[in-house]
């Protein structure tokens, strides 16, 4: 591994702003281009490109599959959550109107955590992914 | 609260699905899928009582009005279908946890559940859904749970047999989708009834003619009809048998839903059999279905094997049914629906009940099963009866009120065929009755019944298939309501 | 001719569709089948895509000065049928990867040599 040097070090440079980039995705995904799939992917692809250059075990010290398992399901479970929510506080099924005393805000709140579910499961779903092939024949 | 069942039918079991995950234990998590599927079923009920007192449902989701936001309507022929859809995972369930199935998988039998409850959420998102491309959502979301399932099968012909699901799936869906985008891109609009209505002021252009072929096509490979259906035996056959059970019941159900709901409500009588001549070669495919599925069934060494043809077969009633184009063909098709569900149902869970005291579904290892397990066989046996169509059980029902729409519509041939496919049922339900009770077990073969757990779904089943072969009243009437509505509906 | 050369999405749209729908049914690859397959609905994102594009018109990004926009509905739906893609892609290689290890090989023929008659 020591020989790749270069993409060791232009690795750990990018990998923050790569991650800072998919939060960006993530969260301006209410006013502009970007969301939840796309962030998702975004923030997938520096954990691989991580564990593409510093190896799988050193990426499963980060974040193991367990840790994936839940986040996919934990994302699941907050994008129906959400929606479950605009049922008890008397909307319809994801309606967001009702998350806030002003529909706007509520909409604004609503996208907000569905697409951060959505985020949270895309990612943890790339990685697994990853994980599933790259982890294969060694 | 009653407001929101149609959002709830979709969310409860969509919410148990992730939560499996979290929990992860075996037990636990079985009785979540458990609590969540009856509660589904409960829901579907209350769903079905509601329309039929009260009229369509219709329910916005995000509170967004209908044609511009995401509707989920409900009319009679979904909530019959939502009924057969939740009840066959609420009883094929409690099936699971001594089936083969678990104790092969072991620890990751949450992974199963979750599977399971995502296939069950998919299959009722199809039933419920008001808006084309959503359906198009829940259809793959149904398919790729279902691979999954059918993946988990004992003998590594299962893994292929997923590979070609997932394969031959996919294009159907594509298809579907193809045919989605050109109705979008004639009339501007995703929702069914919109579309419904708009289709008239587009002239029937060529778009929509070729959406209308792409369409067809694509619920005919999901829902096997003759010759697209190449992908179902293998699939049912070297799926589990509890899969096998579930998914004979309903996906293919599913499929004939979607396929009576773009003919009938979206594209209209009037453009389905009057403009296109739709009705004859549906009708021709469904007889040769009868005919060649059955008599390939005859021929057929594995017991899991011939029922899988005699699906195929069993498909073709359907389409027959609603290929006459009246009121009493539907009313017998959407009947079918209901009763095969309950008869394959039930017979794939026999076979799950043999696969529990030996791995083979060879015929000829089946030789004094009659005598070795009691109980499966006559369930078996009464299964086998109601797929042929003996007067007491659920299959005559359908058999009749088919052969009498035949008849109805002047089409005595029709009717005379139904007859004789019928009697291809019996030749090969009088092969495996035949091994079971008159030949002699052979040398080593296991003896014992299977565990009372595996026997009462299998036996709530059966009875379900006598009870619905004397008290008709709810099957017949719902269907007659729903092939009423169809009918007039549209154009 | 006009019609012809203007109408070249959808001629794309047609071949990507054919190719890839001939790709899944002629090879006996697993791997080449999910690649036919991943082409094939390609074909239909491209399809989708060209169906929301309105002359002249802009991303649908609400901006000053620009009055018409491009129909984002459409793309909308490809999103999710190109999640609904990832999903089917990743579940079909999973499934090529376990038929590798129970077979030791992924083309088709060799798998159905290798399993007797049917049980």
């Amino acid at each position: 591994m020591n020989d790749l040097l270069v993409l060791r070090i232009v690795t750990k440079i990018l990998m923050p702003f790569i991650l800072l980039f998919a939060l960006y995705v993530q969260f301006h995904g209410d006013y502009g281009p970007g969301g939840g799939f796309q962030a998702g992917v975004i923030f997938g692809a520096g954990f691989i490109l991580y564990g593409l250059v510093y190896g799988l075990d050193a990426l499963r010290g980060v974040l193991s599959s367990d840790v994936l398992r839940a986040g996919f399901a934990i994302g699941l479970l907050i994008f129906a959550g959400v929606g479950v929510a605009g049922l008890l506080l008397g909307g319809n099924y994801l309606d967001y109107n009702v998350l806030s005393s002003d529909p706007v805000k509520g909409q604004h709140l609503g996208i907000l955590l569905i697409e951060f579910g959505v985020g949270v499961t895309v990612a943890s779903v790339m990685i697994s992914i990853f994980y599933y092939f790259a982890g294969r024949g060694r | 609260m009653t407001a929101h069942l149609p959002a709830l039918q979709v969310v409860i079991t969509l919410l148990a699905a992730p939560a499996c995950i979290l929990v992860r234990g075996r037990d636990l998590t079985f009785w979540l899928a458990l609590l969540t599927t009856w509660a589904a079923f409960a829901v579907s009920c209350l769903l079905l009582d509601q329309v039929m007192t009260s009229g369509i449902v219709s329910y916005e989701l995000g509170g967004w009005a209908a044609p511009f936001g995401i509707e989920y309507r409900v009319d009679a022929l979904n909530a019959f279908v939502l009924l057969i859809v939740s009840g066959i995972g609420a009883i094929v369930l409690p099936f699971t946890p001594r089936s083969l199935l678990i104790e092969m998988v072991g620890e990751k039998a949450y992974l199963f559940y979750c599977a399971f409850l995502l296939c069950v959420t998919g299959l009722l998102g199809v039933a419920i859904t008001g808006d084309a491309f959503n359906l198009f959502v829940f259809l793959e979301i149904s398919s790729l749970a279902s691979c999954i399932l059918i993946s988990l099968g004992p003998h590594r012909r299962a893994l292929t047999a997923a590979f070609q699901y997932l394969i031959v799936g996919t294009i159907g869906a594509t298809f579907i989708v193809i045919g989605i985008g050109l109705i979008y891109g004639a009339t501007g609009t995703l929702n069914l009834n919109d579309i419904a209505e708009r289709l008239p002021a587009t002239g029937y252009n060529r778009t929509v003619i070729a959406a209308f072929a792409f369409l067809i096509v694509g619920a005919a490979i999901k829902l096997a009809l003759f010759p697209l259906h190449f992908w179902l035996p293998k699939a049912y056959t070297y799926a589990p048998s509890t899969v096998s059970a579930f998914l004979a019941a309903t996906a293919t159900k599913v499929g004939v839903y979607v396929l009576i709901r773009f003919l009938f409500t979206v594209f209209g009588v009037k453009f389905s059999f009057d403009i296109l001549p739709t009705a004859l070669p549906l009708m021709l495919l469904a007889v040769l279905a009868m005919f060649v599925a059955s008599t390939v069934a005859i021929f057929q060494d594995s017991v899991k094997r011939m029922l899988a043809y005699s699906s195929v077969a069993q498909i073709g009633y359907m389409v027959l049914g609603l290929s006459l184009v009246t009121v009493d063909g539907l009313t017998a098709s959407i009947v079918h629906l209901f009763n095969h569900a309950l008869m394959k149902g039930a017979l794939f869970l026999a076979i799950g009940c043999i696969a529990y005291r030996q791995s083979s579904f060879r015929i000829d290892d089946l030789a004094g099963m009659g005598r070795r397990m009691p109980w499966t066989m006559a369930a078996f046996t009464a299964g086998g009866l109601s797929l042929i169509g003996i007067p007491l059980t659920a299959g005559f029902i359908s058999k009749w009120y088919l052969i009498l729409a035949a008849l109805a519509a002047d089409e005595p041939l029709i009717a005379a065929l139904i007859v004789i496919s019928s009697l291809l049922a019996v030749i090969y339900v009088w092969r495996v009755v035949e091994a079971a009770y008159f030949r002699e077990p052979g040398p080593g073969a296991p003896s014992g019944e299977a565990p009372l757990a595996l026997l009462i779904p299998t036996w709530v089943l059966i009875a379900l298939n006598v009870y619905f072969g004397i008290e008709t009243s709810l099957p017949v009437g719902v269907s007659e309501h729903a092939a009423r509505a169809l009918m007039g509906a549209g154009p | 001719m006009v019609d012809f050369v203007g109408l070249y999405n959808y001629w794309i749209v047609v071949f990507l569709m054919m190719a890839g729908l001939y790709l899944v049914i002629e090879h006996g690859n697993l791997v080449k089948k999910m690649v036919g397959l991943t082409v094939f609905q390609a074909a239909v994102f491209l399809l989708y895509i060209t169906l929301g594009k309105v002359r002249d018109g802009t991303a649908p990004i609400i901006a000053e000065g620009i009055e018409t926009y491009s129909n984002p509905l459409p793309h909308v739906l490809i999103l999710t049928a190109i999640v609904v893609g990832v999903a089917t892609l990743a579940l079909g290689l999973a499934l090529v990867v376990r038929i590798r290890d129970a077979y030791g090989t992924i083309e088709e023929d060799e798998i159905g040599d290798q399993d007797g008659p049917a049980i």
